[in-house]
């Protein structure tokens, strides 16, 4: 009942929070200095024609009618056009994800399972070689940008791929070109990763049923992975939902590096336009996936401990 | 970490940094790029280049590509022959000005949303913590972008006022929540109650009482502040949307590299050094400083 009760709850939240990102994105295109009938009407066009343009948009109704419109728009899951080609932002994204979706995805795994492995082995064997491993990458990873890295990957590693030019579409070599960007979004975030599954790890180690299982005649080996490590794992989701929205930041710089033609391109290319739709949209349709995908993990989280349930 | 000797704990904490090796070489390595960044005019009278002037007949190649470092440009030329060791002087002092105010502006907030919160506790606790849930929620980056796009500021103070609110909004609330919880247990401390039975006004209470026990925790988390700030300011500037060309910044001048890096080693090398050894240096003193202050909750 009271995982039901929680998830609710944080529909409810998930929904304002979309609200008032949306109604800030609203307040942006408003305030903005430079209009919109001048992004779309480019700097020759006369004023007769900047006023058609204003005209067509509805920018000469009254603000609560606009906004009206607006929230009524993306209900029903229509971004708005382009300010530069005059698509529609919805059709331009879809176009793209399945790039950003792969590095995304390919990256998560790769992280993922080398953060919780390297975390295995520091905190079975603490002060051992991983744990020592970890020590380094947690300071790299916190001290160098993404951007650096790919940088340097790519001019170490790279071979005769573009340097910040559009490669093939993505099913040539697919695995070529995408293991640089795996690599360069995947290495910093296994040091953070590898440290919240270790101190995650000692802490359920050190607790009474722990000690119990080892007390009745139970291998180190299986209370280590089928206690430990099943407990430890938790903490270490909910960051994973957490990082999705840093991610989602890191794939427009990976992205704009490698060439990759994902949505992080379709920002950076917006923002040399100054095609605000185009940006906002993704800032839209990235919020609501990260939202989405932290309820998930508070729901599951719930579910499979009953210690964080709502009292 | 406890409340009370908090004299005697601060007195060897210090004995305890002045021993770690790793948080001198760091704090010597900040002070030398620190230096570096304070005599960039001497470097652009040194060498004669001003650091937004080109040099195309001195610093390009006859095929137009970056002559590499010499005895005319110590560090190389840029892809427009600028002189790279006046231009990473001077980006020096954006990337540490930025984030250095960028820190404590967040620190300022941070400590004040999560003072409030926590103290006052209520309609206004749960108000101000979900603020904080959301600002971390949001996908930084692209917020970001889309307020340094939306708004075109155009002028150098301008832009490096816009960078460093955007980077200040999202770096207070993870201090903000931090310093929530605190709050929340220095608040139950009899000397607090005892506080608030002699009848203290609540303001006077939380600067004199409350406030001084979180302000280690502050220092260090605001020390940990500066090096993500100076990353995130290198992002955006990377990207176009951070400080204004011609104006240098280390991310800039990454970003202003583009096509030349593979032939032109030093103009990935000369800022991703100077980036890399800035922000390492930060986050092992604000480490060093970590333990020194609460050895216990050592990893």
């Amino acid at each position: 009942m009271s995982v039901l009760r929680l998830a609710v709850h944080r529909l409810l939240y998930g929904v304002a929070v979309l609200w008032l990102v949306s109604t800030l994105v609203f307040a942006f295109l408003h305030l903005s200095p430079v209009p919109a009938e001048r992004v779309i009407g480019g700097p020759r066009a006369t004023a007769g024609t900047l006023r058609l343009i204003r005209a067509d948009l509805g920018l000469d109704d009254p603000v609560p009618v606009q906004y009206g419109r607006f929230l009524a728009r993306l209900a029903s899951g229509d971004l708005g056009d382009s300010h530069a080609g005059g698509e529609p932002v919805a059709a331009l994204i879809a176009e793209r994800l399945p790039t950003t979706l792969w590095l995304v995805l390919g990256a998560a795994v790769l992280w993922f399972a080398g953060g919780v492995a390297l975390g295995v082995l520091g905190a079975t064997r603490a002060r051992g070689a991983a744990d020592r491993v970890t020590t380094v990458l947690v300071l790299a990873g916190l001290s160098t940008p993404p951007f650096v890295l790919a940088l340097v990957l790519l001019s170490v590693l790279g071979t005769g791929a573009a340097l910040f030019e559009a490669g093939p579409p993505m099913q040539e070599h697919f695995l070529r070109r995408m293991t640089l960007p795996w690599l360069a979004l995947a290495v910093l975030m296994v040091a953070t990763y590898a440290r919240l599954t270790r101190s995650a790890m000692l802490d359920v180690l050190g607790e009474d049923y722990v000690r119990t299982a080892r007390a009745k005649g139970l291998s180190r080996r299986r209370v280590v992975y089928r206690h430990g490590l099943r407990a430890a794992l938790t903490p270490v989701v909910t960051q994973f939902g957490v990082d999705l929205g840093a991610l989602a930041g890191s794939t427009v710089v990976i992205e704009k590096v490698f060439g990759l033609q994902g949505v992080g391109q379709l920002v950076h290319h917006a923002i040399t336009l100054g095609d605000t739709p185009v940006i906002m949209g993704v800032t839209l349709l990235t919020t609501l996936a990260v939202i989405v995908a932290n309820l998930l993990v508070d729901v599951a989280y719930a579910a499979l401990d009953p210690r964080v349930r709502p009292a | 970490m406890t409340g009370g000797g908090r004299g005697m704990t601060s007195g060897s904490a210090w004995a305890r940094l002045r021993r770690d090796r790793a948080a001198a070489g760091a704090a010597a390595t900040l002070l030398l790029i620190a230096v570096f960044a304070l005599l960039a005019p001497l470097w652009a009278r040194w060498t004669g280049h001003p650091c937004d002037a080109a040099f195309p007949a001195t610093g390009l190649a006859a095929d137009g590509t970056p002559r590499g470092p010499s005895r005319e440009f110590w560090l190389g030329a840029d892809p427009l022959g600028r002189d790279v060791l006046v231009r990473a002087a001077y980006g020096a002092r954006i990337s540490l000005a930025v984030g250095v105010l960028a820190a404590l502006l967040a620190a300022l907030a941070g400590t004040a949303a999560g003072t409030v919160a926590g103290y006052a506790g209520g309609a206004l606790d749960a108000l101000l913590a979900r603020l904080m849930d959301t600002a971390l929620a949001l996908p930084h980056l692209l917020v970001a972008i889309t307020i340094a796009t939306t708004f075109q500021i155009t002028s150098a103070a301008g832009s490096l006022a816009l960078t460093v609110l955007v980077i200040a909004f999202f770096s207070f609330a993870a201090l903000g929540r931090v310093v929530r919880g605190q709050v929340l247990v220095v608040k139950e401390r009899p000397f607090i109650e005892a506080a608030r039975a002699t009848g203290a006004p609540a303001a006077r209470i939380v600067v004199v009482d409350v406030l001084p026990n979180v302000a280690a925790q502050v220092a260090v988390l605001t020390s940990l502040l500066v090096p993500a700030a100076i990353v995130f300011e290198a992002t955006l500037s990377f990207l176009g949307v951070g400080v204004r060309p011609p104006m240098p910044s280390w991310g800039a001048m990454l970003g202003e590299g583009g096509a030349a890096f593979r032939s032109a080693w030093w103009l990935l090398a000369v800022p991703g050094t100077l980036l890399l050894l800035t922000t390492l240096a930060c986050n092992l003193l604000g480490d060093a400083v970590r333990d020194a202050l609460g050895p216990e909750r050592g990893r």
